[in-house]
Order: structure tokens, then C-alpha cells, then sequence
């Protein structure tokens, strides 16, 4: 008698597993990807400065050796990106009320004019930006989409990954605390 | 009218052949070329997921396919670069699952579950015929009950 009721039990529990998996798996957002980058130290790479942005002392706008010394953002933007757009005025305002520097990643400009006017048009929040027309930069940090910001570490080691558009919310909760205590190590 | 069908077939199926590769990416070696083409149709295109970068239009894939190539002129093997841009992306870049500990259920979840169909199946039909064996044998005292209430039966 329990052995029989065992059995016609059986499918519905295998349904209720395969439901419980399905309930995690097809809510989950599938443009939201894990980094397997955290925690790992940035790629060797070098990207050319960006018209207008050229420094006087190297060839390269921005490359890895540049995460070295202050923990730092490195912020994945285009001039074609809308939500860059959306996010620019928050980076502006960092620019003033904060003292982590922000690098950038122009990603993927067809115009190499294009990053340069967008930047004076909106405002340049930048420290140092590296033009990625290839996107050698972006898979070196493994991005999939702009805007992403990443925050490494005075070593030179990832150790956040945001994708989307950056906002107060986040800085606040996630990544100005991150900071500090990356800060105070 | 059959005829025209099938041209207009043959071409659609002929389109779709051609791949998002663009001439201008094309290695001049064929060999290499053929191992690009054979990695990249084993790589998720990162940007519209269900294809590969081999099959994508996007220009994050088409830069993909341009470093599997950069890499193999540089003398990579193709488990080399496979391993670079998993690096990069994970092994959700992969297509075709590894197998690794992560991946056990995926791999062997299939084949336990037809071991079991099999089993299920088995157990049921030696059930039914081990009940309609018994069914078929009476023994000799049943014999002779049964035979006794038959004869019950047309006497009365």
C-alpha cells in the first residue's frame, strides 16, 4: 500500500522539482550575466586616446597599468548609446562631489569624431578614456553592452560589475561603500 | 507552378546558408579559416543570445570573430582561444555545455531518466503476466471446486 502510494506520488514530485527550477531559472533576466571577471586582476591592454584627449606624456589614453596606485571606475560608454546618455549627468555630478576617478572606455565609435563631440556636448566626467574602435577594451573586461561600470581596486583587480545606466541608488548602496572599504585596505 | 515553388524554396534555403561573416574578415589561409569558422559557430554571440558569433550580426560578435582569427594567425590552437574568450564571458559563451561537475545533471539527467522509463515498463509487464499466469492454472482442488459449482449450477 505505501509502495503504491509512493509511485503514484512520484510524478508530482518530479513536477514539483522541475517547477521549482523552472520558477529560478525563467525569472531570472538573461541580459543580466554573471562576470566571471570579479576578483580578477584587469587584462593587459592599451587603447589609443580619443581625438582632442591626447596626453602629452605617453601614446595611450588609457591601458592597464592606469588601475594601479587608486581604486578606481572604469566607466564603458558611446556617443550611439542611449542609456550612456541617460546615465552621463550622474557621472557629471561624481565628477564634482567626488574624488574616485572615472575612466572611460569609448566603445565602438563608427566616427572616431563622434566620442569627442559627444563628450563636449555633454560634459567630459573622465579622468583618463581610452578609444576602443574594435572592442579589444570591452573584452578584455568581458562587456556585452554599454553602459557598463566596473570598480577595481588599487591592485589592479575587478571587483564590481555594474550593467546598465549608473544612479545615485547604486552609488550609494553598492559601489560608494565598495570603494572605501577597498580605500581602507 | 510545382516548379516555381521550388526555385523560390531554393533560393530562401540558400539564403539563409550565407552567414553573418563578412568577405573583408575572411583569412586568406583556407585552413585556418575553416577552424575560425568551426570555433565561432561554437561561441555565443554575447548581444542576441541564441546565436552563435558565427551566425550573429552584431557588431560585438563580428569583433569576437575577428579575435578567434587574430588569434589563430598568432598560432593559437583552437582550445587556446575557445579557453581566451571563456575567460572573458564565462562558460556561458560556450554553446555546447562543458561537462564538468556543474553540468552532471544536464549530461547524465537524460539517460537516468530512460533507465528508469525502462525499468518502469519492465516491472509493469512482468506484473500483468505473472497476474495472467496465475488466471490461467488453477490447481487440481480448484479444478474440482469449479467443476463442482458448474454442476451445481445445471442441476438445479
Amino acid at each position: 500500500m505505501t509502495a503504491k502510494r509512493i509511485l503514484f506520488l512520484t510524478p508530482g514530485i518530479i513536477f514539483g522539482i522541475i517547477a521549482i527550477y523552472f520558477a529560478v531559472g525563467l525569472t531570472k533576466d538573461p541580459s543580466q550575466l554573471p562576470s566571471v571577471l570579479i576578483n580578477t586582476p584587469v587584462e593587459q591592454f592599451q587603447l589609443a586616446a580619443i581625438k582632442g584627449r591626447a596626453n602629452a606624456d605617453r601614446a595611450w589614453g588609457l591601458e592597464n597599468t592606469d588601475f594601479h596606485g587608486d581604486v578606481a571606475l572604469l566607466n564603458v560608454f558611446g556617443s550611439w548609446c542611449i542609456s550612456c546618455k541617460v546615465e552621463h549627468p550622474f557621472l557629471m555630478e561624481l565628477k564634482r562631489t567626488s574624488d574616485v576617478p572615472v575612466h572611460g572606455i569609448d566603445w565602438r565609435e563608427e566616427d572616431p569624431d563622434a566620442g569627442p563631440a559627444w563628450l563636449k556636448r555633454e560634459g567630459d566626467p573622465y579622468t583618463l578614456v581610452g578609444d576602443d574602435p574594435d572592442s579589444k577594451g570591452a573584452i578584455a573586461f568581458g562587456v556585452t553592452g554599454a553602459p557598463e561600470t566596473f570598480v577595481v581596486d588599487r591592485n589592479g583587480i575587478i571587483r564590481y560589475k555594474h550593467v546598465g545606466p549608473l544612479n545615485r541608488d547604486i552609488w550609494v548602496n553598492a559601489i560608494y561603500p565598495l570603494v572605501q572599504s577597498l580605500r581602507a585596505q | 507552378m510545382r516548379n516555381l515553388l521550388l526555385i523560390v524554396l531554393t533560393l530562401v534555403s540558400l539564403n539563409a546558408a550565407v552567414m553573418a561573416v563578412e568577405p573583408s574578415e575572411v583569412l586568406s589561409d583556407p585552413a585556418l579559416e575553416a577552424r575560425a569558422r568551426h570555433i565561432s559557430a561554437e561561441l555565443r554571440c554575447l548581444v542576441c543570445q541564441n546565436q552563435s558569433i558565427d551566425d550573429s550580426d552584431a557588431q560585438l560578435a563580428k569583433d569576437l570573430r575577428l579575435l578567434v582569427r587574430e588569434r589563430l594567425v598568432q598560432g593559437e590552437t583552437d582550445e587556446q582561444v575557445k579557453s581566451y574568450i571563456v575567460s572573458r564571458y564565462g562558460e556561458f559563451v560556450l554553446l555546447k555545455p562543458p561537462f564538468n561537475s556543474s553540468t552532471y545533471v544536464l549530461w547524465y539527467g537524460p539517460p537516468v531518466f530512460v533507465a528508469i522509463g525502462i525499468m518502469a515498463v519492465f516491472v509493469i509487464f512482468r506484473r500483468k503476466r505473472s497476474l495472467s499466469g496465475a488466471a490461467a492454472g488453477l490447481s487440481a482442488d480448484e479444478q474440482r471446486r469449479l467443476k463442482a459449482l458448474l454442476d451445481d449450477e445445471t442441476t438445479s
